[in-house]
């Protein structure tokens, strides 16, 4: 059978591909595009790594087929920096060594982001339920948490 | 958080002031890791690169009769079918240390099934094709002749005679004379030491319990993948994210039977492995799909893979007896450890039986631990391997006989706690101290003195892990501009390039910003092993500043030669060679001699290797909160404290991260993580929604304690920090629990439904 061609925008850029109907996103995104900051972990949408934005909203790229994001914006970890200027979550994960192993960091940042969109001022308990969706192994998400929450104080001027 | 630094005695290294260690800096490896352009063991591609897809046993336990392929190989865009018949035959020997022995005739097996499968999931053939949905099609064509086997998981029946038996032939090691008859208790070790009915009859108080545990595992995110590269003419390259690329290369080789210096391991970043990754499973797939094809071939396990085919730590019962004199003083221990080993031999049982009763000062002990194997994935090492599942035991013990002579549990801990000098069941003497440091600082912490409310409890428990040392490799080299790279051959999994870039920039008195730390790959640094039993930071660390020292050396005689005097006029000092006498030169700093290196001999740098001996153990002591829903049984954590001798943190944030994560992953195998099998010998929850791992809104914030007892055998007193911290969790939850509710959990996860059995029992002892 023949593949589909999608258009669609990539971090704002316009990008076309050709994939196979089970093609997943996050096959696209890292087989088809090159862009591999998106991690698989699970691929059955329980561990958050491939987490990217469709249209703005939050999605694990591994329950979305590649199709589906035909016509539509999506918004993936090596679009979350201005240039050569760290987004304030990316710069917070560092100085907080929000990361150890790295892997569930691109997901966690594309949520952290997402939360704070929608809530600049989140509790701790807020964010520990916006990014329990994002499994981390490494951290016991002690400065995950914290990096959040200090990007956020810095992000409303405080 | 809530941080405390505890330096308990003099130090005795000196009074020199450290300017970079023990801070945290930015990592160097940070930028591309929160933009997305780190490069994982799954993110590398050539071109005209194959996939690989592994066919796996559905059966617990069978025979294979036969693999017919021809239909797959048939199949447009199949370029190679590979199956055992590919991989040569290895001799049955054990190899190696005892405590960490390798049988390769085992490992041949377990990355590729000969004569039967030993558990679903085991891999039996592998395809590699030209996109990923036709190697899956063809896996599918492969007819698979199995003659199924009865199964046996669980351990305690893997020891009953008449058990279905894994391995027809295999005896019992470690029992003189040998056994007559083949089962599946692939090992008997025993430790002693004094007189154990001796003390046992000098004791006013005796407290026995049985405990089981269920296997859990490692969960690191991101699933084993690898890239190869192998041409028929016998050599190749590997991509792979692993714990050390150098086992990668050595086990590689040896399954294919290669030269080690024909194959090439390019360290890709690691996505966690907690010990789970310094084995192999896919690299000699993909290597002999590439060699069988002529092209590249990646390999990416599926989650589901992960969880059947790697890891787990092992399932444990066990049987712990302790008896006390009424004053506290311990007087005798014994302690039955029996270890699922999963599918092949080679569980962590002897490091159990050796860390249990390892904190204390007991006269008289005897430990016994059984490897046994059943219908499960081969267990491989997680964080601190073996001494959380005894800890488990011997901590629940502890915490009842302190409460049946009525005494407070930490005091108790400490008035046995173990110091230099005191001996261990394996026979050497403790020769560094800790344990006790780790316990003051606990007695000591205002969390240990709060008021607890209704349905809520108390824990606390102790913890010993060797930390090893072992051989590593590092190269300095001074760039022309009088920056700096180190080069080491440890994979970094949690942050170690910034630690061996403090190190260096410390011993060269530079700023970090000038040290540029990496990974090199096998072929560009001496022999290092593998980055486990917390050992980089400690060995691979004394390599850099051994390295850094030599660099100085040639720095010095460099000055020297500009100045045009004896070498021994010169020496090192806050970044720059100095004159003795002074005032005639102004010093030279590392830029300014790197600017003059072509005049005065070329480039500058130096290599160490070193096989480090004197690692020094850690201790942890830690406290859990738990609230108990009597309704429901679940179990939220309300506090955690890990207090944890660390010997010196090099990089702050890092240590507190490694107590924070090894705390929370005890955590979940306290009260959520097992393997569930059906009554085939089905894993019914191998993926992270059934499987479920700590989240983010289960937790409190993990409050750490670094108790700094430095290691003189370290330039800046390190010892490991990465593993200790796990050990004490399970026991501490468990006790924290009793102290709410009044009852014992002896079995791993205390899950709702366990605890709300418990409640529903009268109470125990």
């Amino acid at each position: 059978m023949a593949k589909h061609h999608v258009s669609a925008t990539l971090n704002g850029n316009d990008v076309e591909f050709l994939c196979e109907t089970q093609q997943t996103l996050l096959e696209v995104l890292r087989d088809e595009l090159h862009h591999t900051g998106t991690k698989e972990g699970c691929g059955t949408g329980d561990c958050g790594a491939c987490s990217v934005t469709l249209d703005g909203r939050l999605v694990c790229s591994c329950l979305v087929l590649g199709v589906e994001a035909r016509g539509k914006s999506i918004q993936t970890i090596e679009g979350m920096a201005e240039g050569t200027s760290l987004h304030p979550l990316q710069r917070k994960f560092l100085e907080h060594a929000a990361l150890q192993c790295g892997v569930c960091t691109p997901g966690i940042l594309i949520a952290a982001r997402s939360l704070l969109e929608r809530n600049p001022d989140p509790s701790e308990e807020e964010v520990r339920f916006w990014l329990a969706g994002n499994l981390c192994r490494c951290t016991g998400y002690n400065k995950i948490i914290e990096a959040v929450l200090d990007a956020a104080r810095e992000m409303r001027g405080g | 958080m809530d941080t405390k630094v505890i330096k308990p005695e003099a130090e005795g290294r000196g009074d020199r002031t450290l300017k970079i260690v023990g801070t945290s800096p930015v990592r160097p490896d940070g930028v591309p890791k929160v933009t997305g352009l780190a490069r994982y063991g799954a993110d590398y591609a050539l071109p005209g690169m194959l996939w690989g897809a592994i066919l796996r046993s559905p059966h617990a336990h069978a025979r294979i009769r036969s693999i017919d392929s021809s239909k797959a190989s048939a199949l447009p865009g199949v370029k190679a079918v590979i199956t055992s018949a590919d991989f040569p035959e290895q001799k049955y020997e054990f190899v190696g240390p005892e405590r960490v022995a390798i049988n390769f005739w085992h490992m041949t097996r377990n990355v590729m099934a000969r004569e039967k499968v030993l558990y679903e999931g085991h891999a039996l053939a592998a395809v590699a094709a030209t996109s990923k949905i036709i190697a899956e099609a063809a896996l599918r064509l492969i007819e698979v002749d199995y003659e199924v086997l009865p199964h046996v998981i669980d351990v305690d029946e893997a020891m009953q005679p008449g058990a279905p038996l894994l391995f027809e032939d295999m005896i019992t090691r470690g029992i003189d004379p040998p056994p007559n008859e083949a089962s599946n208790i692939a090992k008997r070790i025993e430790f002693s030491i004094g007189d154990l009915d001796a003390g046992f009859a000098a004791a006013d108080e005796i407290v026995e319990m049985n405990f089981k545990t269920a296997p859990v595992h490692q969960g690191y995110i991101e699933p084993h993948a690898c890239l190869a590269r192998f041409d028929n003419k016998g050599q190749g390259e590997i991509w792979a994210a692993s714990q050390g690329h150098f086992v990668v290369r050595a086990f590689t080789a040896r399954l294919l039977d290669m030269n080690i210096g024909d194959v090439l391991v390019h360290p890709a970043e690691i996505g966690g492995g907690f010990g789970g990754k310094t084995v192999i499973y896919v690299e000699p797939l993909a290597a002999a799909l590439s060699r069988k094809s002529g092209h590249p071939v990646k390999i990416m396990m599926s989650r589901e893979d992960v969880f059947k085919a790697t890891g787990p730590t092992s399932g444990a019962s066990m049987t712990v007896r302790i008896g006390v004199k009424r004053d506290g003083k311990l007087v005798a221990a014994d302690g039955v450890f029996k270890f699922q080993a999963g599918a092949f031999p080679g569980s962590p049982v002897m490091n159990a039986t050796m860390c249990g009763f390892a904190p204390y000062n007991i006269p008289n002990v005897r430990s016994v631990g059984y490897d046994v194997v059943c219908n499960r994935p081969k267990s491989a090492a997680y964080r601190a391997p073996g001494s959380p599942i005894s800890a488990y035991a011997v901590e629940s013990v502890m915490d009842a006989v302190a409460a049946k002579i009525g005494m407070d549990p930490l005091q108790f801990r400490l008035v046995n706690a173990c110091r230099t000098g005191t001996p261990t069941v394996w026979g050497p003497k403790h020769a560094h101290d800790g344990c006790a440091e780790t316990l003051k600082a606990l007695l000591a912490h205002p969390a240990y003195a709060a008021p607890l409310g209704r349905n809520q409890g108390r824990g606390v428990a102790s913890g010993f892990w060797f930390n090893n040392g072992g051989e590593s490799s590092a190269t300095v080299h001074v760039n022309e501009d009088g920056t700096v790279v180190v080069a080491t051959g440890s994979m970094d999994i949690g942050g170690s390039r910034a630690s061996m870039a403090i190190m260096a920039a410390e011993t060269l008195g530079i700023e970090y910003e000038d040290v540029r730390a990496i990974v090199a790959d096998t072929a560009s640094i001496g022999y290092t092993h593998v980055t486990g039993g917390s050992r980089v930071t400690y060995a691979t660390g004394i390599a850099v500043v051994e390295a850094c020292r030599k660099v100085i050396t040639e720095l010095c005689a460099r000055a020297a030669m500009i100045w045009s005097v004896e070498k021994d006029q010169v020496s090192w000092e806050d970044g720059s060679a100095r004159r003795a006498g002074a005032g005639k030169h102004e010093p030279l700093s590392l830029k300014a001699i790197a600017a003059k290196r072509a005049l005065t001999g070329g480039p500058i740098g130096a290599e160490a290797s070193v096989n480090a001996g004197g690692a020094a153990p850690g201790f942890a002591s830690e406290l859990c909160d738990v609230e108990v829903d009597t309704e429901t049984g679940s179990v939220k954590i309300l506090r955690f404290v890990v207090a944890q001798d660390v010997g010196r943190a090099i990089h702050r944030s890092y240590v507190e991260g490694q107590m924070e994560g090894g705390a929370v992953q005890g955590i979940g195998w306290a009260l959520n993580e097992a393997y569930v099998y059906d009554d085939a010998g089905h894993l019914l929850n191998a993926g992270f929604l059934d499987y479920r791992i700590p989240v983010a809104s289960d937790l409190p914030m993990i409050e750490t304690v670094l108790v700094e007892v430095p290691n003189p055998n370290h330039p800046f007193g390190a010892k490991g920090a990465g593993e200790v911290n796990i050990v004490p969790v399970m026991a501490a939850v468990a006790n924290a629990i009793n102290n709410a509710i009044g009852r014992r959990m002896t079995e791993l996860p205390m899950s709702p439904p366990k605890v709300l059995a418990a409640i529903h029992t009268a109470p125990g002892k």
